[in-house]
């Protein structure tokens, strides 16, 4: 049976906002009036996670995801509406919630610049009570999986973004939550770091089931890990579904790439779809999702062609589509919301 | 308890490593602290001799105190200061608000406050044990300037007394002022004016029992003589029996009420919060 480890109903979050026209005028006008404006970061969020989700937030920068990821960790208090995250109101900031969850922010620090990481890793056994022999053999499972056992003696100071990002999440982990919100875990980080996080992610969350949020640009972090997507759009969710869902949905077309025999590209390749590029032997050709079979058909009787591969777009793009459609609809308050798929 | 009691302990710990990172800094700094000690003799020495018109410097009396007491009396505000004074405290919550930091006390099962506290206590342990030396040095070398010597064993005791709440009164204080960082971003300009009434309502510029009338009330009322001028004044037996009791008294009065205006600060401050800096 699962369990509903966060409910959020109509969770809104409006913030005042001084606004001061540019020029040394507006300042001084602002010294005696001052205009506010109202920012309405989240307005009106209903979710339920399921124990043991790996839920991913999409959205476009100020959407309110980081919003909702505060109201969940009971940094800020909500405008209106409710939250229960395993059964208690996140804004109380009771001990006994903050035993229990753990929030990662990508472009914060945590630990003590000038100390090993080691040093801020006791402390939080103290502060989250931790038994000693439990914190030594989590600290060197963590250690381990995120090969850095040999940097905890460093001061924090002193290791790369990677490594620091990797002693970030050991910390967080230390006291075993049972919920998990990720605010950009990867930001700034290159490649083979952003890997290294993400696999540990996915392995870690998968063997202790750990209920996860996460908030991401990078499209390689959600698709490697969440299940569920749920795009919030100028505060509000307009898309709560599986990646599948999305694909189906706003993947309109595929992606064709051919590969000619004679590494010579016929010019009569537009009647097909249309031509994204062209690199001789190669080319990459968008079609329709429904025309694919009979297309490619047409190819290949057609032209020399020695290889093909046939791909979604890039999950960026579609997202981008979904972005933008959002951006269309809301002035008709239309929403995108579709039932939540497996 | 004894959970919290290892909790605080390792924050102690933890704080006087943090400390100690930056060892050749502070002992430099620390140093630095004592120069002022000499303009200031050398200041009072100048007034002093201006003010003596023909007879000795050692007869010479301003509003009752000598060149001697003047001198006694800014060496041991030194010393209240040493207690009192917080560097960087309400700045440092300020800016914490400001760039987001402070989420880090709402988020972890850790009070502030406390953690502040703890922090604060450390820096000052490393800072006496590198200024002992240098204090014993410069009140050996002064040594003239206090004729009666040591004080009462029951005076000492309420000496260290009002030294102890001078900290804390100083640290709650300093505490409260950052807490208006939830409210106004920049503290900065606050604290300056803060930092001169300190300066001359402390006593720290001069004993504040030289001021007359009006200004002589405002500093009695006002808890800021518990900062500097007051430890000195139990010192120099200035204040003794029922007043010292009485004062000691007040002392602790001020500390509880700032202890709990720099929480109720916090609370409502954070309820205010709305998560500046992502």
């Amino acid at each position: 049976m699962t369990m509903a480890v966060v409910e959020i109903e109509s969770l809104a979050k409006s913030y005042r906002v001084y606004q001061k026209a540019e020029g040394l005028a507006a300042s001084v006008a602002g010294l005696f009036h001052r205009k506010y404006r109202t920012v309405e970061a989240v307005r009106g969020i209903d979710l339920t996670v399921e124990a043991g989700e790996f839920v991913a937030f999409l959205g476009p920068n100020g959407a309110g995801k980081t919003t909702t990821l505060k109201l969940l960790s009971g940094v800020i208090n909500p405008t209106s509406g409710t939250a229960r995250v395993l059964g208690h109101v996140p804004w109380r900031r009771e001990n006994a919630y903050r035993r229990r969850f753990a929030l990662v922010m990508g472009q914060k620090n945590q630990l003590w610049w000038d100390l090993p990481a080691a040093e801020s890793f006791r402390l939080h056994q103290q502060i989250y009570r931790i038994d000693p022999a439990e914190f030594d053999r989590t600290r060197d499972e963590l250690t381990g999986m995120l090969a850095i056992r040999n940097l905890l003696s460093q001061p924090v100071r002193e290791l790369s973004l990677g490594e620091r990002m990797k002693m970030e999440l050991t910390a967080a982990l230390l006291h075993k939550p049972d919920v998990l919100f990720l605010d950009e875990p990867t930001i700034g980080l290159d490649v083979v770091a952003q890997y290294k996080i993400q696999d540990f992610l996915k392995h870690y969350q998968r063997e202790r089931g750990i209920t996860t949020l996460l908030t991401s640009h990078y499209m390689k972090d959600v698709a490697a890990l969440c299940r569920r997507v749920v795009i919030i759009t100028h505060g509000r969710i307009m898309f709560d579904g599986s990646l599948a869902q999305i694909v189906d949905r706003f993947g309109g077309h595929k992606v064709i790439t051919l590969l000619f025999a004679d590494g010579h590209i016929p010019g009569d390749l537009g009647v097909y779809g249309e031509v994204i590029s062209e690199e001789p032997p190669r080319a990459k050709v968008r079609v329709d999702r429904g025309d694919v079979t009979a297309t490619l058909g047409r190819i290949l009787q057609q032209h020399p062609v020695v290889d093909v591969n046939v791909e979604d777009p890039p999950l960026e793009e579609m997202i981008a589509e979904v972005f933008s459609q959002v951006d269309e609809s809301a002035g008709k308050d239309g929403e995108l919301v579709v039932g939540r798929g497996g | 308890m004894p959970a919290r009691t290892a909790v605080w302990w390792t924050i102690l710990r933890i704080s006087l490593e943090e400390r100690l990172v930056y060892r050749g800094d502070f002992a430099l700094g620390t140093l630095m602290r004592f120069l002022p000690i000499l303009t200031q003799v050398f200041l009072w020495w100048a007034v002093f001799t201006a003010a003596s018109t023909g007879q000795s410097i050692d007869q010479t009396r301003i509003v009752g105190y000598s060149y001697h007491d003047f001198i006694a009396y800014y060496l041991l505000t030194m010393v209240s200061r040493a207690f009192s004074s917080m560097p960087g405290l309400a700045s440092g919550i300020a800016r914490d608000i400001r760039d987001g930091t402070v989420k880090k006390y709402l988020i972890q099962p850790i009070d502030m406050l406390s953690f502040l506290l703890l922090n604060r206590m450390a820096h000052k342990v490393v800072y006496y044990t590198v200024a002992t030396l240098p204090f014993a040095f410069v009140f050996y070398l002064c040594g003239d300037f206090f004729p009666n010597g040591w004080p009462e064993p029951q005076v000492m005791a309420a000496y260290v007394a009002s030294l102890l709440m001078a900290f804390l009164l100083g640290f709650f204080l300093e505490a409260t002022i950052g807490m208006i960082g939830f409210w106004f971003l920049e503290v900065s300009s606050l604290l300056f004016v803060y930092m001169l009434f300190n300066f001359f309502f402390s006593g720290h510029m001069f004993p504040i029992d030289m001021l007359p009338g009006f200004w002589g009330e405002v500093v009695r009322i006002i808890p800021l003589q518990y900062l500097a001028y007051f430890p000195a004044a139990v010192f120099l037996g200035k204040v003794e029996g029922p007043e010292l009791i009485q004062g000691l008294w007040i002392q602790f009065a001020w500390v509880v009420l700032f202890m709990f205006t720099s929480r109720a600060a916090f609370h409502l401050g954070v309820r205010r919060y709305s998560g500046f800096g992502g």
